[in-house]
């Protein structure tokens, strides 16, 4: 009997080590539960093509949008960005299957209405300080769709700074991004610049930048901010 | 009573109970007063001890004894207690215990009294009282006597120099202050050879230094009227030698002379500097560069001036150098009007070494003032800046000035090298080179002609081949040259690839010159111009009347070259070709005609073309060496450091460069950025201040 769970559980194609001829209890509830979490893998691949470009076997810009208006959440939303994360998509505006199947395996859904109840949630777990810096960089990388890119325009950064950390530093984005429109010593941001803002934001008091040392290794970007903010502040 | 007799290590170990009870009374010590009980005890103890029958009679050893008491007592406690006390101090504990001394006599020889009964009597030795009063003179009095003089003496005498100078500083100037100041120092030296100990001398001079010239150091300099400021100001070289004199044995007492030294050198030279601008702004606009020209000569003799005080007053002491290079550095680095020092310092030196520029100065004294002109190099931040302006100068006169001195301008090179070392004259000193081959090339060309009949393009034409890295960089305009130039360059063009076959030629008409000959009406005039000129009016030898978008077109010259080139032609103070319309500037519309009836007295005239205004490219070019000098020094500090903090790289970046120039700190950070952005460096994930070399 246990010889033939082990030979159905390999029927339905899972990647299960259990030797034939040595079968435990823990083994059967191993099949019994990969016998759902197969099923449930089925669902969640069935979601991904009904998004997906049948050419490209991808979920392109259009399908993502109309994901997002199946979830009633704009598809500029943070959260998108966040499901993005949460799947380590590696490309802006597409989700190839690998990465749809990790994210929802991992938020544990597999049908579009429990996507969107799980979206709070998802929200809380980035938005916890050990994972916000990974979900910050992360969200930099995302955006860069060439392929020997490096940085990012300034109109782009703007948008991004708001959308990731408007709601958390409402008052430095604001100004920064004034700053950043007037300016005209850099016309793109690197990686190294947008930690620094980062942790300029987390490390610095606002708006008097009292504790703010132009001597340390801050990006110069940030030096010639705080000097502009001094000098309108007076 | 006992009958027993007493040994003599267990009497004393009671007795000296008894001195250690004693010593903590004279000590201070909290300890009861002798009971007559422990009085009696003691006294019948040595009563015993010396009555007892031979062997037991311990007299002498208890009279030793006794003595022995004392010393140890002076040598552990009271001497060192003298020892590290000084001065009226000193002179208190020595008192204090000389009081104590006695009273331990008195007690003690109480105590042995019996001794002195029949043993000290019957032997004529030296009494208890005597015995005590001798240690103390024979072990304190002998160690501190010299001592206890020196601090009678000082006290006395800083006393009364107190008082003294507390009069004296009220109502004498600093000169005269001074000078008695001179004479009390000498009087105290010629007292102590003559009535003190040698050793005493150092702690007099001391106590008097201290008390004349320490104690109201700030008061004498700061004198409204007489002290420091107003003694430079007015070349008081003998008080200030005297004051140098005065201060220079005191430790630190040079300090505040030289901080009023640096600011006064300062003040005065950034007066010059605002005298400069001063004059610049109200004078016209054709007097540009003569008072700029005017601060760097009056800076030479500042420097000189004080520079003079630097090593006759002060006697070439470290603090005064390192105070006038401060002052300079402060002032010879700000700008005039909008020009760098180091472009007027470049200026300055062109001046004295083209063509007419000094030709009423002596050798001698150009010589020297090129040799206070690198001095002042010295305290110039901008060097690098001064090279570029140097170098574009140079290559001016090198190619325009021919026949001017030759000595002069190598033997500035040689003071450079030596100041700035070999990297900052070495392409200069290329073209120099360049120069001297060039002749020898022209030698070989002309051979090459004579030879070649055929191949001579009917027109003499002499060339400067100049290595690139060398040489400032010239942009180079495609001109279409008038036909028979074309010939010339491509016959040197076949010559030249005769002698070399891996080197590209390339033209640069606008250093070229031209000499050619104007047929007017009254008589035939030859033209020195330039290149660009010359072919300009060589396009008349074809049409009698030609537009400005004409020439344009047949040249091939930008709007701005144009411009200045039909100025110079038909605007300015020789009138070569004639204008239509007729007015003092040339606008697209204007229309141009040969001017035959032009005429000069002389029968050779040079056309000048007044140069375009370089200093922006120069700014330009030395701003984008800068970036590479900066790239290059903070790679190579990293290669070597691997990891290193960001402070700390920013002041080695620093260090590195400044025998060049002073890097901005912003600029050291952008190109720390773009180096990260290139992946030679890396910031640390953990410490975000600090940076890793990625190999």
């Amino acid at each position: 009997m246990m010889r033939r769970s082990a030979c159905a559980s390999k029927k339905t194609g899972q990647p299960n080590s259990t030797n034939p001829i040595s079968c435990s209890p823990s083994d059967l509830f191993r099949t019994a539960s990969s016998k759902a979490s197969s099923k449930e893998m089925e669902r969640i691949d069935n979601l991904f093509y009904s998004f997906a470009n049948r050419s490209s076997g991808m979920i392109d810009p259009e399908g993502i949008e109309s994901l997002c208006s199946d979830m009633e959440v704009d598809h500029t939303d943070v959260r998108i960005l966040m499901l993005a994360w949460k799947m380590k998509a590696e490309k802006q505006g597409y989700f190839n299957l690998e990465e749809w199947r990790r994210g929802l395996k991992a938020l544990r859904v597999d049908t579009v209405s429990k996507l969107r109840k799980a979206l709070p949630e998802l929200e809380k777990e980035v938005r916890r300080p050990s994972n916000f810096v990974d979900f910050y960089s992360y969200s930099f990388c995302y955006c860069l769709t060439e392929e020997k890119q490096k940085s990012i325009d300034i109109e782009s950064i703007c948008q991004l700074l708001d959308l990731v950390l408007g709601s958390q530093f409402r008052a430095q984005v604001d100004y920064f991004i004034e700053y950043l429109k007037i300016q005209s010593d850099y016309k793109v941001i690197n990686l190294d610049q947008w930690m620094g803002f980062f942790r300029f934001c987390n490390e610095i008091s606002f708006p008097d930048l009292s504790n703010y040392d132009p001597d340390l290794a801050w990006p110069l970007v940030l030096d010639n901010f705080v000097e502009w903010m001094q000098a309108k502040q007076s | 009573m006992e009958n027993k007799a007493i040994g003599l290590d267990k009497g004393w170990d009671y007795m000296q109970k008894g001195i250690t009870k004693l010593k903590r009374i004279l000590e201070g010590l909290p300890e009861p007063p002798f009971t007559s009980e422990e009085y009696m005890m003691l006294y019948t103890t040595i009563y015993n001890m010396c009555t007892q029958k031979p062997p037991h009679d311990h007299s002498q050893q208890l009279y030793d004894k006794y003595r022995e008491a004392f010393e140890e007592y002076i040598s552990s406690t009271v001497l060192p207690s003298l020892r590290e006390k000084h001065d009226e101090f000193m002179l208190r504990e020595l008192a204090k215990r000389w009081a104590n001394h006695k009273v331990m006599v008195r007690w003690l020889s109480r105590f042995f009294h019996y001794l002195d009964r029949y043993f000290i009597a019957r032997r004529s030795l030296p009494t208890l009282n005597e015995v005590g009063l001798t240690c103390f003179r024979d072990l304190v009095y002998q160690e501190v006597h010299a001592k206890v003089k020196d601090a009678v003496i000082t006290l006395d005498t800083g006393a009364y120099y107190s008082r003294k100078a507390s009069s004296w500083i009220e109502e004498d100037s600093c000169p005269d202050y001074m000078l008695k100041s001179e004479e009390c120092l000498k009087k105290e030296r010629d007292r102590v050879s003559h009535y003190l100990h040698s050793s005493s001398e150092t702690k007099l001079s001391e106590k008097v230094q201290n008390e004349l010239l320490v104690a109201y150091a700030n008061r004498l300099l700061e004198k409204e009227h007489s002290g420091c400021r107003p003694l430079l100001r007015d070349d008081k070289v003998e008080d200030l030698s005297r004051m140098y004199r005065l201060y220079c044995k005191i430790p630190r007492g040079l300090d505040p002379v030289a901080n009023i030294f640096k600011p006064h050198i300062t003040a005065e030279g950034t007066a010059l500097v605002q005298q400069a601008e001063d004059a610049t702004s109200n004078q016209a606009s054709s007097a540009t560069g003569v008072q700029e020209q005017v601060l760097i000569r009056r800076t030479i003799e500042l420097h000189d001036k004080y520079m003079a005080y630097v090593t006759d007053c002060f006697q070439n002491h470290t603090l005064f150098h390192k105070a006038l290079k401060e002052a300079f550095e402060v002032f010879c680095n700000k700008t005039v009007t909008g020009n760098s020092s180091a472009e007027l310092l470049a200026t300055f030196c062109d001046n004295i070494l083209k063509k007419g520029g000094s030709e009423k100065l002596s050798d001698e004294v150009i010589e020297e003032t090129l040799e206070k002109v690198v001095k002042l190099l010295a305290y110039i931040s901008d060097k690098d800046l001064f090279a570029e302006f140097y170098r574009k100068k140079l290559a001016r006169r090198l190619l325009f000035d021919r026949s001017a001195n030759d000595d002069h301008k190598r033997s500035i090179l040689t003071k450079l090298k030596q100041q700035c070392g070999g990297q900052f004259t070495s392409k200069m000193e290329g073209m120099v080179t360049d120069l001297t081959l060039a002749r020898e090339n022209q030698a070989n060309y002309e051979d090459y002609l004579r030879s070649n009949s055929a191949a001579h393009p009917g027109i003499d034409l002499t060339v400067t081949v100049l290595t690139t890295g060398f040489w400032p960089s010239y942009k180079s305009f495609d001109l279409n040259l008038p036909a028979e130039m074309v010939k010339c360059v491509e016959v040197f063009r076949g010559f030249y690839e005769t002698k070399t076959k891996h080197r590209k030629l390339t033209w640069i008409y606008s250093l070229g010159t031209c000499h050619i000959n104007g047929k007017f009406e009254q008589k035939i005039i030859e033209l020195i111009v330039l290149t660009y000129q010359a072919a300009v009016l060589l396009l008349f030898n074809a049409s009698d009347r030609l537009s400005y978008s004409e020439i344009m077109a047949h040249l091939n010259l930008t709007h701005d070259d144009l411009l200045r080139l039909l100025h110079s032609l038909s605007c300015a103070k020789y009138k070569i070709l004639s204008k239509e319309p007729n007015t003092k500037t040339i606008s697209h519309g204007d229309y141009f005609e040969f001017n035959s009836k032009f005429t000069d007295k002389l029968r050779r005239i040079k056309v000048p073309l007044p140069p375009v205004d370089e200093r922006k490219k120069v700014v330009e070019d030395v701003d984008k060496d800068r970036r590479y000098a900066i790239d290059a020094a903070l790679v190579r500090i990293m290669k070597s450091r691997k990891v290193l903090g960001h402070q700390q790289l920013v002041s080695e970046c620093v260090e590195q460069l400044s025998r060049m120039f002073k890097p901005d700190i912003k600029a050291i950070k952008k190109r720390m950025e773009d180096l990260i952005t290139r992946d030679y460096l890396e910031r640390d994930k953990e410490n975000q201040n600090m940076f890793r070399y990625l190999a």
